[in-house]
């Protein structure tokens, strides 16, 4: 193994810290713009990726086998049905005409 | 922890039912990813009931949201992020043979999620003193205090935002805090149990028999999992109403 | 990697001939990791809660042989359907065939010596021991009256039981079954014997594959939804009550996201038991192996997606209601085609009517009639009529009791030669399943007829002009008692006085049957190597089959 195989997980582990933290950087600044519905968008999209680099980089997900990968996508997946599924019921309650779903 | 006793070094026997330690180390691995696949489910919940709530009352979770101690929530992202670089360094050194400096690592990981334990204890005090501890305390007048309410603002789910006081419900106010509280705390005991498992391990680095690879390898998954939650607890929670 | 070059691992033990049973200390019992052994500690664990529970429904129908509630208060009658539905969906019929018989078996099946994370078996079933105890010191401590369903506000707000403690347990063994569901999933990925590729495993395999999905997957939502409704009532917000910004449905949709794929987690492993009896005794492969398999992974798949038709009264949309219908129908039909297919593996196959296949023949009929039955109340304006009402309670129990517990009977009875060594007497098992096939469809049936005309579900008190059917539903569940007791006793006289059975008394494939009766702590001498795909009987008029790992055993009886 020579010295730049060694180096290159380093290198990759620094890049994806700072990136973390640009990204970070922008998800504050970007929450102080007033952008109507697209913050909460945004913000989660960002979220979203510091995630995947957490995922790919640092849990060593992509190097893996491919079960492990299979699992974590199988997880936000379900997390997803969960949401969606629940979700469908609230956003199509007041499709429904009489006395409207408040709080 | 339920590991294998006589696997600690890097080429030592495996268990009896496994035909390599290879086979052992690939399944422990697994074994793993599936355990933080369950956790993701766990959480899945409470972020379920964050939906609802954002859904139904989403003036009222911004309006909410403006109280949270942002500034302590950034420096609280930063320590856990960076504190996934550390471990990750760490556990690189222990793979490529340097367990003394991956335990030094591994023991600051541990010292940055017990500096982010006491700031989220900081913040707790905040939030209390401010009156915002959901209950028979909870001090709705600070909800609507003349700052947290700039009227005329479009809310981040599109609808016109009149931030008159009425159109911002107490209770639903004291559910958004309650949700911060179960939230972030069921989080901070996952990372006390983190730091926990870091302190063992880094002890266990030191000492001449080592630690198995597999133990090494889970901690930082789990480690890795916790900052992940947060990814999205702070956006989530913190975020929402600083337009 | 399974490929043939791997070297049989050989058996630590010099002597690898000692059966599992060898040692007979507590301490070999209490701190075994041999999944055997802990299969055989489930076994006594569900047994005693399925007592309990029974004892629970025993009394529920003693109650309502009359129309006036009068043997039990309204209050202690909750508690007793309540006790009987926690009991039994977390105590017992969950556990039952992935922890029993899923324990004992599978690693055998695939040619393992153990399951992947033997230590975490044995956390499991001490997390299941906890739980249980929990579950019946709050029955004990004052019993809770909620219904197993828990829905909110009664449960947060009004029901003053121990509804925080039973929350507890349950949560405890909702752990414990996550951990078995993990070890199941890395065991089969990890630890198949050379040359058994997934499209050779045992249906039994793929069934309990698909459960561990479920239980994976689906058991952390309810963990987090009774950590919820443990803090709700302590601190008592309101994320669950309307009047304060919270939603009760908000309860119902976590709670059957878990719920709805949990049914899934009882019937599945029931239904790879059922493939296994179907085709050893017809002594025929397989109709369509690859859609068996195929259907078990796509009901874990859509079972996860219709959890709304339990909410269809519930003021969920319509809209939503009407998706979850659909996905409902879409759901039954992977079920439908694992029963035609038993259906044509039983066609021109030389049927021995023994006990398993009893059972095995009772679960395609029973499970059939709770499947349609189930579409009666996928359909939006039918279950307007029907949901809450004993209808419901009869489906329920066609399939749970009807399917699950027969397929659990008759795995047992299949495998108690392989567990214990010892054969049950044939003519009474024969019996206890015909007394229990008549005594269950005796108490069920007409719960469906009362449910269409229209009575309600949980009260102690009903219109006398529905007494009729109620008398002979508690006449069904006397005869039914009988039909679950008379196992119990031969099983225990087999132990001693059964005749002892070589390794494989059904001559049937499969990786468990290469094996001794019982079997040694290591499963076996040498690791097998697989050849064959599973199932393979001879063809009707065909040669007799190959071997298929080279260790036919001794078949002295």
């Amino acid at each position: 193994m020579n010295s730049s195989d060694r180096q290159s997980p380093w290198v990759n582990y620094v890049k994806t810290w700072l990136l973390l933290l640009g990204l970070l950087a922008v998800n504050i600044a970007v929450a102080h713009l007033r952008l109507g519905g697209w913050n909460f968008f945004i913000t989660l999209a960002i979220a979203i990726i510091q995630a995947v680099l957490i995922l790919l980089v640092f849990m060593h997900l992509h190097q893996g086998k491919n079960e492990n990968l299979v699992v974590a996508c199988a997880a936000y997946l379900w997390l997803g049905i969960l949401i969606v599924g629940t979700l469908h019921d609230y956003l199509s309650r007041n499709w429904v005409p009489g006395p409207p779903f408040t709080r | 922890m339920l590991k294998p006793k006589y696997s600690r070094a890097m080429h030592s026997p495996y268990e009896k039912h496994f035909e390599s330690a290879e086979q052992q180390r690939d399944t422990a691995v697994f074994g793993m990813w599936i355990f933080l696949g369950t956790e993701v489910l766990f959480f899945g919940g409470l972020f379920m009931a964050y939906t609802f709530l954002r859904w139904a009352s989403p003036v009222t979770v911004e309006v909410g949201s403006r109280h949270l101690e942002l500034p302590l929530g950034c420096i609280n992202t930063a320590i856990l992020l960076t504190s996934s670089f550390i471990l990750t360094m760490g556990i690189q050194f222990s793979e490529n043979g340097r367990p003394r400096l991956a335990a030094s690592l591994l023991a600051v990981t541990a010292v940055m999620g017990i500096a982010f334990l006491c700031i989220k204890g900081t913040e707790y005090l905040h939030v209390i003193h401010e009156g915002l501890l959901p209950g028979p305390a909870f001090r709705i007048d600070r909800v609507m205090s003349p700052d947290s309410l700039r009227a005329g603002m479009i809310g981040a789910l599109g609808q016109k935002a009149n931030l008159e006081p009425q159109n911002v419900v107490p209770t639903v106010a004291e559910l958004f805090f309650w949700l911060y509280f179960v939230m972030t705390g069921l989080h901070a005991l996952h990372l006390l149990i983190g730091i926990v498992l870091c302190l063992v391990i880094a002890v266990l680095l030191r000492r001449p028999g080592g630690v198995s690879r597999n133990a090494v390898h889970n901690t930082g998954l789990y480690w890795h999992f916790v900052d992940l939650v947060w990814i999205f607890l702070f956006p989530l929670l913190y975020l929402a109403g600083h337009w | 990697m399974n490929t043939p070059e791997i070297q049989a691992h050989p058996a630590p033990e010099p002597v690898a001939e000692k059966s599992y049973l060898s040692e007979h200390t507590l301490r070999s019992w209490l701190l075994t990791t041999d999944h055997k052994r802990i299969g055989i500690l489930y076994l006594l664990s569900i047994l005693l809660f399925f007592a309990i529970a029974a004892t629970a429904a025993a009394l529920i129908r003693l109650e309502l042989i009359t129309p006036k509630g009068d043997l039990l208060s309204a209050e202690m009658y909750n508690r007793m359907f309540t006790l009987h539905g926690v009991l039994m969906v977390w105590f017992f019929l969950i556990p039952s065939i992935p922890s029993v018989l899923g324990n004992f078996i599978l690693p055998i099946m695939l040619g393992a010596r153990d399951l992947a994370f033997p230590r975490l078996n044995l956390l499991s079933w001490y997390l299941f021991m906890t739980g249980g105890c929990l579950a019946l010191w709050a029955i004990l401590w004052g019993g809770v009256d909620t219904g197993w369903t828990f829905y909110t506000p009664y449960s947060t707000l009004y029901a003053n039981g121990q509804v925080i403690t039973m929350a507890t347990g349950i949560f405890i063994a909702g752990f414990s079954s996550i951990l078995t569901g993990l070890n199941f999933i890395a065991t089969t990925h990890k630890l198949r014997a050379p040359g058994l590729t997934w499209f050779r495993l045992p249906i039994f395999v793929w069934s309990l594959y698909a459960t561990s999905v479920i239980l994976v997957l689906a058991t952390p939502v309810l963990a987090i939804l009774l950590t919820l409704l443990a803090v709700e009532r302590i601190w008592g917000v309101g994320i669950f009550d309307a009047t304060r910004g919270g939603d009760p449905v908000l309860f119902q949709h976590l709670f059957w996201f878990y719920s709805h794929p949990a049914v899934y987690i009882m019937i599945l492993p029931g239904m790879g038991v059922v493939t296994e009896l179907v085709t050893c005794y017809s002594r025929k492969r397989l109709f369509g192996y690859n859609f068996v398999a195929g259907a078990s992974i796509a009901i874990a798949v859509f079972g996860f997606l219709v959890w709304g038709h339990h909410m269809f009264v519930s003021s969920q949309s319509p809209y939503a209601g009407m998706i979850f219908s659909l996905l409902s129908y879409i759901v039954a039909v992977p079920s439908a085609v694992k029963v035609f297919n038993w259906t044509a593996t039983l066609y021109k196959g030389s049927i021995a009517l023994d006990t398993p296949m009893l059972y095995a023949l009772g679960f395609i009929g029973l499970f059939t009639v709770g499947g349609i039955t189930g579409l009666f109340l996928a359909a939006l304006a039918v279950d307007v009529h029907l949901t809450h009402t004993y209808f419901v309670v009869a489906h329920f129990h066609y399939i749970m009791v009807g399917g699950m517990v027969l397929a659990f009977m008759g795995g047992l009875h299949y495998w108690w030669p392989k567990i214990t060594g010892r054969m049950y007497p044939e003519q009474l098992g024969r019996l206890a399943a015909i007394v229990t096939f008549i005594g269950f469809n005796l108490t069920f049936f007409p719960q469906f007829i009362l449910g269409y005309l229209g009575m309600p579900r949980r009260y102690h008190s009903y219109p006398a002009e529905f007494q009729f059917y109620n008398v002979l539903s508690t006449a069904g569940s006397s005869i039914l008692g009988v039909g679950y007791a008379m196992p119990v006793f031969y099983f225990i006289w087999s132990l001693k006085r059964g005749t002892r059975t070589g390794a494989n008394p059904w001559h049937a494939t499969g990786l468990e049957w290469t094996t001794a009766s019982p079997p040694p702590t290591y499963n076996f001498a040498v690791i097998p190597v697989v050849t064959e795909e599973a199932y393979c009987y001879p063809e009707p008029a065909g040669p007799p089959p190959k071997d298929t790992s080279g260790a036919e055993e001794d078949r002295h009886a």
